[in-house]
């Protein structure tokens, strides 16, 4: 199977679909060939030289590897090209196959193109996230390397440095940092500045992701508002109306005290919701940036433009959408990375194969056959399904808990039986007892009650020193015999002396033996 | 001395005993509490001989140096491990004192009549009764913990009938004690005594092993009620006082620990829940026939040195092979290579209830490494490796998944949620309670069979 790689044509972008290593990895692992635009990785430190070495074979025009490659391999959509005049997509042959981004949701005329040539089209944006697909998820990859470049970004325009320090010249204080929304590129932010020195907080709407902010050593910021929002695919959903409100009231407190806001709530294929408003800007410290990273989709802050770095009142505001495109080495290596493991995934015996009825397959397979199969349910369907199985266990898990209902009635007949006892004994007490008895009754009863009180919250590691101690106590009995000792009566009340005294001496010591032990 | 005087005595060596068991729920504060009980005993007893009720010191001096040194020399001698014996033992002489007072008190009785008399005499068949009822369980216990009797519990056939039986036969001697005649009572208190005797016999018989911790702690309960009663029979408000104190204490105990096993209560009352009815289980079925997997030191080491968290779980085959001291040794060197360690106690873990923490705390450990089973329990997931060093039944998974199991519903330590469970055992043989345990046979289990101690002191020679 050949494999093309094309140079991309889009203006700023400096990834390229393969690098060198993997190169190497298909040409001699999985026995495919490379065909390679000449200068493709140029802009990603990947030089032509690099690729010949790795196996590779360069060729001058885009058109020889449109002609003979069985995958074409790039990262952005294909677009018409200046220089030459010709659409991308129209260069797709009718046993070919491309895999690339491709957006579908947005991109329905790219589609229609694509579908015209009777090629097929891999959309490396539509792979569901579940845990055996990880390994292919481009979109990760690149938030990944998204959140590090915005803090890297938010650095380079923020004045100050982000760690605290005690100087000889006076004391630094530590940037404050908030993380909007903490999905992969969230996380990775609030680890690139928590790595800086910084003093990072996160959000998100989903309470479940709050172990992993924590993990992260940034501190997860509590909204008092109940509404959790897991959406499907790993994405959060739209929340109401109530929930926004509080949420606003929450960021509009955060604006006039952090140094650095990062955002991340992108919605896939809808407009990303306005998180900052212009008030909240303004209500900043002079000298604070946002970096918005859902600025493709609008940008969560009113006043961001996309792809632009903009200043308003002295606060900087980074909407660039082209963030992975600036770590383009690294870039190139995760995007050629993850595509490898897709290609293997979608390959038998060296040649392409599609089953659509696999749930990966299937999600990423827009274009087939002539016609456009993309369905954006399909993807969430997937997620849907791998969640149920889990719900199922845990509610058998449950179920063992039935059998002990039969002994609480038990119990409870019991309980009535002890009162009614109980009430009986008291009657016939107060009816037949002398006044002295009674006064005796009184002692026991309270005597009772204090002792119930006294140990109910007793560690559990001392309750074998409690017992040797109460143990010792009981000891007391010592008395009645001490009592009863006279010259008629010496045997008896001497033995239980004896014995009793025993448990006395040897209780305490024990007792004594054992708190011993206990260090600090 | 007034009477006055003697009174608030006893109100003070009272308040002591408060004081003293209110101090022994907090570990800053045990060390006091123990005090307060010694200073609540010399008071007491002081105050009784200075009341000049006592008829012959000199017998009394004597024979109070003798228990006293008795008592001294076996609580210096008694290793850590035989600590349950001894209490056993131990509440079995309070049993025993109360039956002799009780008899004492009956010889004595001659000066009252009417309802006093009713009352009194009451008083004495509760008394001996109950001093009879602990002084044979808490032997039959002793024995159990000692292992000169078989942890198995007897299951004679109509058990529960036999035990009821005797009881009634117990309440219709009182009966007879109550109204015979004088030269006929002192046969009819022989006979109840008897009577009590083979119902603690029946019943501590009829409990297994495993269940000991609980027996021993509501033994202890009993010998606090029979203090009491001794105190009405002698119309003394100290020795009231202070067996409710006893009294209740203990079953509240009791009802904790009870409450940690899932038991219930008021069975554990009534003697004899160690076992459902019918016969007990002695391997699962589905485990017949599979072998479970051995392992040796130096693989041991091998998991122990790459793990990144570690959890022990200390059961009573520790403390049999006293392997406290080697598993510090392990868990200091563990933590020097920077592999956090901490151990997991289950609240019936030993042979009585907080038998581990003695034990490691006996060997140096400190304490804010040692959690409590809810507390730990959720750790397992995110564990390497937990070592099992002579426990059985709590971490048996059957107690949560095996409806026939005779422990099921009992709460245990969930160990095979870890990496890497590997079970130090001297055999494959089934627990106290006699319980098959699955865990064996699970694909993550690994057995190092053989003594804890020597295992662990290769385990520590090859991590060195």
């Amino acid at each position: 199977m050949i494999i093309g790689v094309l140079k991309e044509i889009h203006p700023g972008e400096r990834r390229v679909a393969m690098a060198p290593s993997v190169v190497k990895q298909q040409c001699l692992k999985n026995a495919h060939s490379v065909l390679l635009e000449q200068g493709a990785g140029v802009i990603a430190n990947f030089t032509d030289d690099q690729y010949e070495d790795s196996g590779a074979e360069i060729v001058e025009t885009a058109h020889q590897v449109w002609e003979r490659a069985d995958v074409i391999l790039k990262i952005r959509p294909p677009e018409e090209n200046p220089e030459t005049g010709d659409h991308e997509a129209d260069l797709l042959r009718k046993d070919a196959c491309l895999i690339c981004l491709l957006n579908p949701g947005l991109n329905s005329d790219l589609l229609q193109m694509l579908a015209k040539t009777g090629g097929t089209a891999i959309a490396v944006d539509q792979i569901p996230r579940i845990s055996r697909a990880q390994s292919m998820d481009v979109l990760s990859s690149m938030a990944n390397i998204s959140g590090y470049r915005a803090i890297t970004e938010a650095a380079h325009h923020f004045g100050r440095l982000f760690n605290g320090q005690i100087t000889a010249a006076g004391r630094i204080p530590p940037a404050k940092v908030l993380v909007i929304g903490a999905g992969v590129a969230g996380l990775s932010a609030v680890g690139s500045a928590q790595s800086l020195g910084a003093i990072v907080r996160a959000f998100d709407t989903r309470s479940s992701v709050r172990e992993e902010i924590q993990s992260m050593g940034a501190e997860y910021l509590e909204m008092n508002y109940e509404e959790d929002g897991s959406g499907t695919g790993g994405y959060g959903k739209t929340m109401s109306k109530e929930f926004i409100e509080a949420e606003m009231k929450l960021f509009a407190e955060q604006a006039k005290e952090v140094n650095i806001i990062i955002t991340t709530a992108a919605i896939p294929g809808k407009k990303s919701p306005i998180l900052i408003t212009k008030e909240m800007v303004e209500s900043m410290i002079p000298g604070s940036v946002i970096v918005d990273l859902a600025a493709e989709g609008g940008g969560n802050c009113e006043l961001t433009q996309p792809g632009e770095t903009c200043v308003h009142k002295k606060v900087t505001i980074i909407g660039l959408t082209d963030l992975p495109s600036r770590l383009p080495t690294q870039a190139s290596q995760l995007f050629s990375n993850n595509t490898a493991k897709l290609i293997q995934h979608l390959s038998q015996d060296g040649k392409l194969k599609l089953d659509l009825e696999d749930e990966i397959t299937g999600a990423i397979t827009v274009v087939h056959d002539g016609k456009v199969i993309w369905d954006p349910d399909k993807a969430k369907a997937v997620v849907e399904k791998q969640v149920q199985p889990v719900t199922q266990e845990n509610v058998s898990k449950e179920v063992p808990a039935e059998p002990t209902v039969k002994e609480t009635k038990n119990g409870t007949i019991l309980k009535i039986l002890a009162w009614t006892m109980a009430a009986v004994l008291a009657g016939l007490i107060g009816f037949g007892g002398s006044s002295e008895f009674l006064s005796h009754i009184t002692v026991f009863v309270l005597a009772c009650f204090v002792g119930f009180m006294v140990v109910w919250n007793v560690s559990p590691a001392l309750h074998t020193p409690l017992m040797s101690v109460t143990n010792a106590i009981s000891g007391i009995i010592v008395i009645g015999g001490m009592i009863h000792l006279s010259a008629e009566q010496i045997i008896l009340p001497a033995i239980a002396v004896l014995i009793a005294t025993i448990n006395i001496v040897g209780g305490f010591m024990v007792t004594h033996r054992m708190l011993e032990m206990f260090r600090k | 001395m007034p009477e006055g005087l003697i009174t608030v005595a006893y109100i003070v060596s009272g308040v002591l005993f408060i004081l003293s068991l209110r101090g022994l729920s907090n570990q800053e504060t045990a060390m006091r509490g123990n005090l307060y009980g010694v200073a609540g005993m010399i008071i007491a007893v002081l105050a009784t001989i200075l009341g000049g009720s006592v008829g012959s010191l000199g017998t009394l001096m004597l024979v109070m140096l003798v228990g006293g040194g008795i008592g001294m020399f076996a609580a210096r001698r008694v290793a850590m491990t035989a600590m349950p014996e001894l209490v056993a033992i131990l509440h079995s002489f309070v049993g025993a004192a109360a039956v002799l007072v009780g008899i004492v008190s009956h010889l004595e009785s001659g000066f009252l009549s009417g309802t006093e008399l009713l009352i009194h005499e009451i008083e004495i068949v509760l008394g001996v009764f109950i001093g009879a009822y602990t002084f044979t369980g808490s032997v039959i216990a002793f024995l159990k913990l000692r292992g000169s009797i078989g942890g198995k519990p007897l299951t004679l056939p109509f058990r529960h009938h036999l035990d009821l039986a005797l009881l009634l036969i117990g309440v219709l001697f009182g009966a007879w004690f109550v109204n015979g005649a004088p030269e006929e009572q002192l046969m009819y208190l022989m006979i109840i005594i008897a009577i009590a005797g083979l119902l603690g016999i029946s019943m501590i018989m009829g409990i297994g092993g495993a269940d000991m911790p609980v027996v021993v702690s509501m033994l202890n309960s009993y010998s606090g009620w029979a203090a009491a009663s001794a105190g009405f029979m002698l119309s003394n408000d100290l020795l009231i006082i202070t067996g409710a104190l006893v009294g209740s204490s203990g079953a509240i105990l009791s009802y904790i620990m009870c409450r940690g096993m899932n038991r219930s209560f008021i069975s554990v009352i009534a003697g004899g829940f160690g076992v459902a009815e019918g016969t007990v289980a002695v391997a699962s079925k589905e485990d017949e026939g599979k072998e479970a997997q051995a392992t040796s030191a130096e693989e041991t080491a091998d998991f122990l040195r790459s793990a990144k968290q570690v959890i022990i779980v200390p059961g009573y085959g520790m403390a049999v092979a006293q392997a406290q001291h080697i598993v510090h040794e392990i868990t200091k060197n563990l933590r020097n290579r920077n592999v956090s360690v901490k151990f997991a106690i289950h609240p019936v873990a030993g042979r009585l209830p907080g038998h581990m923490n003695v034990l490691l705390a006996e060997a140096n450990l400190p304490y804010d490494i040692v959690f409590e089973m809810d507390e730990i329990n959720s750790e397992f997931k995110a564990t390497d490796v937990v070592l099992v060093i002579g426990a059985n039944d709590i971490v048996n998974p059957g107690a949560l998944s095996d409806a026939s199991s005779p422990i099921f519903g009992m709460p245990v330590l969930e160990v095979w949620d870890a990496k890497t469970v590997i079970v130090l055992k001297r055999s494959m043989a089934t627990g106290y309670s006699g319980v098959g345990n699955p865990l064996y046979f699970r694909e993550n289990t690994w057995m190092l069979f053989g003594d804890a101690k020597e295992s662990l002191n290769k385990v520590s020679a090859l991590l060195n």
